[in-house]
């Protein structure tokens, strides 16, 4: 089945429906596996202690949040490029996902920190890189509430996720540039030198898990998205025939 | 009265409901001091000295620039012409107004300003004092805010003539605010001292705002 | 209840837009303003409606409440409708109702007299640009004031829409009520004077 025989949205709603109900046990399974490994099979760190177990969750967060906008750019050139009825839905739907993603990042990168430097922000490149990457989602939703047209509201908000695209890397660039102007005393390096295998594998089933998490969250908000659309047109429908 | 409860409820509703609304400002605030250090530097210890400055500008400019949403809707879709066709002093109306636009815009970056200290490094007290100190001057804010309002109602292209307009009269509300926040750590001044006279400016806004809004919203009429 | 205005002048930038303009309108009678478009009619319902300030001439209302202005004991109907898109329809109703505070019909009942009782839940967002005109004129009914002025009553409104308006007016005026109506075309009731504006002084 391709993507052209799932731009209908009934053929999707009824695709996506029979799909959520594989997904959802194997999500849950692969996050108590990566779970049990993080908390109970990997060792501490010999600096960190136990606190370095945030990483499990601090660093699939940030890779979500990266890959999301990754997803939402393809989604964008399928609403400007392709025309593909669904692509706008895909991409309002998977906003709010990876703006929560970047949140859970610099909130477990924030807890992290405390223990670690002594404060619950610090200034670094990379933080600020995805800080700078959450303010944009947030300013992506709220253009998605500003116009009330739902396809208006996709091409503008596809241009924007494009633009955005383009900028983030010159962004990460910039800000990398911009820390070693203040270079601070010490360089943390997270993780160790070299990644052991034993925090390798837990790191890549929470990756893994994450991964899948983001798909059914995303399948659920489009099929959310698609029967809002289905409420403002009968609404509309009503209004005509009174 | 009834009808100011109806105009307070209504006005409440809509800044709800209508896109974004408060949050859009509250994003407005973090953005603004996420951009200072990154002008500035990161350097923790000069964050926190200039912390409470920071939170104060990043709201003040928050609470303006959401300002002309408080009259020109209205204005443009006829609100207002029925709203001075009222039985209700004008004066109350406008701010019953600016009270429903403080409690949903400006009180939102409040409660936020807490959280956005500890981007700055702040300590708690810090962040106590800012935070009392925003809660206190920020109504003044938007009283003031009121009159630039009035004033630009009927402008098409208000743009920034609005803020032009108004933060030259909150200068004072800026001054104190802060001074207080830096009493609060710092000293030597007691923080009683600049927080008295903020809350006395708060007062003060609160009964000229309204007259002087309505005063321009009347003699703005063709 | 009489309603009287004499050398009324109106100077809009630097345009005279009238000049010794006079009438008078008692409780039960309807004043249809004629005139091109710019001859002021808009311009005088305002002034009355005190949203334009008059350069001279004075305005009175004999036989009403003498603590309350012109403007309070008017109810203005302009070209916007003064609906907010993201309330319902009954949100709106019921808002203008309790803010103009003058008592009139439930609003309920003014919806189903204008034919919207049944979108009474729906955002005012989603109405038609003849619906949105039956809800201002649903407004009229659910905040009752002695004076209606009403700006091109009939733009937007479809034949059936307009005979359930002189309806509703005809009904305003044996109640007592007067009506200063701005229109380029008929209204459908008999007996109506006509204020005719445009001739350059």
């Amino acid at each position: 089945m391709g993507l052209i025989d799932l731009a209908n949205p009934s053929r999707f709603l009824a695709f996506s429906h029979r799909l959520l109900q594989a997904l959802v046990p194997v999500t849950a399974a692969l996050f108590a596996v990566g779970l049990y490994l993080a908390f109970f099979v990997a060792p501490d760190d010999y600096q960190q202690g136990a606190t370095v177990r945030i990483m499990f969750i601090h660093v699939p967060a940030a890779w979500l949040g990266m890959m999301c906008w990754t997803v939402m750019s393809i989604a964008a050139l399928g609403t400007l490029v392709w025309r593909h009825p669904l692509a706008d839905v895909a991409l309002k739907a998977a906003t709010p996902i990876g703006a929560a993603f970047t949140f859970i990042c610099l909130f477990a990168g924030s807890m992290w920190g405390r223990p670690m430097w002594g404060t619950y922000w610090v200034w670094d490149a990379r933080l600020t890189s995805v800080l700078i990457m959450f303010l944009m989602y947030l300013g992506l939703i709220a253009l998605w509430r500003a116009v009330d047209d739902p396809s208006r509201a996709g091409r503008a908000a596809a241009i924007l996720t494009l633009v955005g695209a383009v900028n983030l890397p010159i962004i990460k660039f910039s800000v990398d540039w911009w820390n070693t102007l203040h270079q601070p005393a010490s360089v943390i390096r997270l993780g160790g030198p070299t990644i052991h295998p034993t925090i390798l594998l837990p790191l890549l089933v929470m990756v893994l898990a994450f991964t899948l998490l983001f798909v059914t969250l995303h399948v659920s908000a489009m099929r959310n998205e698609i029967l809002r659309r289905r409420v403002r047109t009968l609404r509309l429908m009503q209004a005509e025939a009174a | 009265m009834e009808a100011l409860a109806a105009l307070l409820l209504r006005d409440m509703r809509l800044a709800v409901r209508v896109g974004g609304g408060a949050l859009v400002g509250v994003l407005f605030f973090l953005i603004v001091v996420t951009i200072v250090p990154l002008g500035v530097g990161p350097d923790l210890a000069l964050l926190a000295r200039i912390g409470p400055a920071i939170l104060w500008i990043g709201a003040l400019l928050a609470s303006l620039l959401a300002l002309d949403r408080l009259l020109a809707a209205d204005h443009d879709d006829g609100s207002l012409d029925l709203i001075l066709t009222g039985r209700a002093p004008l004066e109350l109306a406008v701010a019953v107004k600016a009270l429903a636009h403080w409690v949903t815009t400006s009180l939102p970056l409040v409660i936020a300003a807490p959280a956005l200290g500890l981007f700055l490094n702040l300590e708690p007290g810090a962040i106590g004092a800012v935070a009392l100190t925003l809660l206190v001057g920020t109504p003044a804010l938007t009283f003031i805010g009121l009159i630039g309002a009035a004033l630009a109602v009927a402008l098409r292209r208000g743009g920034l003539l609005l803020p032009v307009l108004v933060l030259p009269l909150t200068i004072p509300i800026l001054i104190f605010g802060v001074s207080a926040s830096n009493a609060a750590i710092v000293g030597p001044v007691p923080f009683g001292a600049p927080f008295a006279i903020l809350a006395a400016l708060t007062l003060m806004s609160l009964v000229i705002g309204p007259f002087a809004a309505a005063a321009a919203l009347r003699h703005g009429l063709e | 209840m009489r309603l009287s205005a004499c050398d009324l002048v109106c100077v809009r930038g630097d345009r005279r837009v009238f000049a010794d303009l006079g009438f008078h309108l008692d409780a039960g009678e309807l004043l249809a303003i004629r005139g091109p478009n710019g001859a002021g009619k808009t311009s005088l319902l305002r002034s009355i409606a005190g949203l334009v300030r008059l350069a001279a001439g004075r305005i009175e209302l004999a036989g009403a409440d003498p603590e309350l202005t012109v403007a309070e004991q008017s109810h203005y109907l302009g070209h916007h409708d003064a609906l907010k898109p993201s309330l319902s329809v009954a949100e709106n109703l019921v808002f203008w109702a309790r803010y103009l505070g003058t008592g009139g019909m439930r609003p309920a009942e003014a919806l189903e007299t204008v034919g919207l009782a049944t979108l009474a839940a729906l955002p005012a967002g989603y109405l038609s640009a003849g619906q949105r005109r039956r809800l201002s004129v649903a407004r009229l009914l659910a905040a009752h004031r002695p004076i209606w002025l009403l700006d091109e009553p009939t733009s937007a409104l479809d034949a059936a829409a307009q005979a359930r308006l002189a309806d509703i007016m005809r009904r305003h005026l044996a109640g007592g009520g007067l009506i200063l109506a701005a229109t380029h075309g008929p209204l459908g009731l008999d007996g109506t004077r006509e204020l005719v504006l445009g001739d350059s002084p």
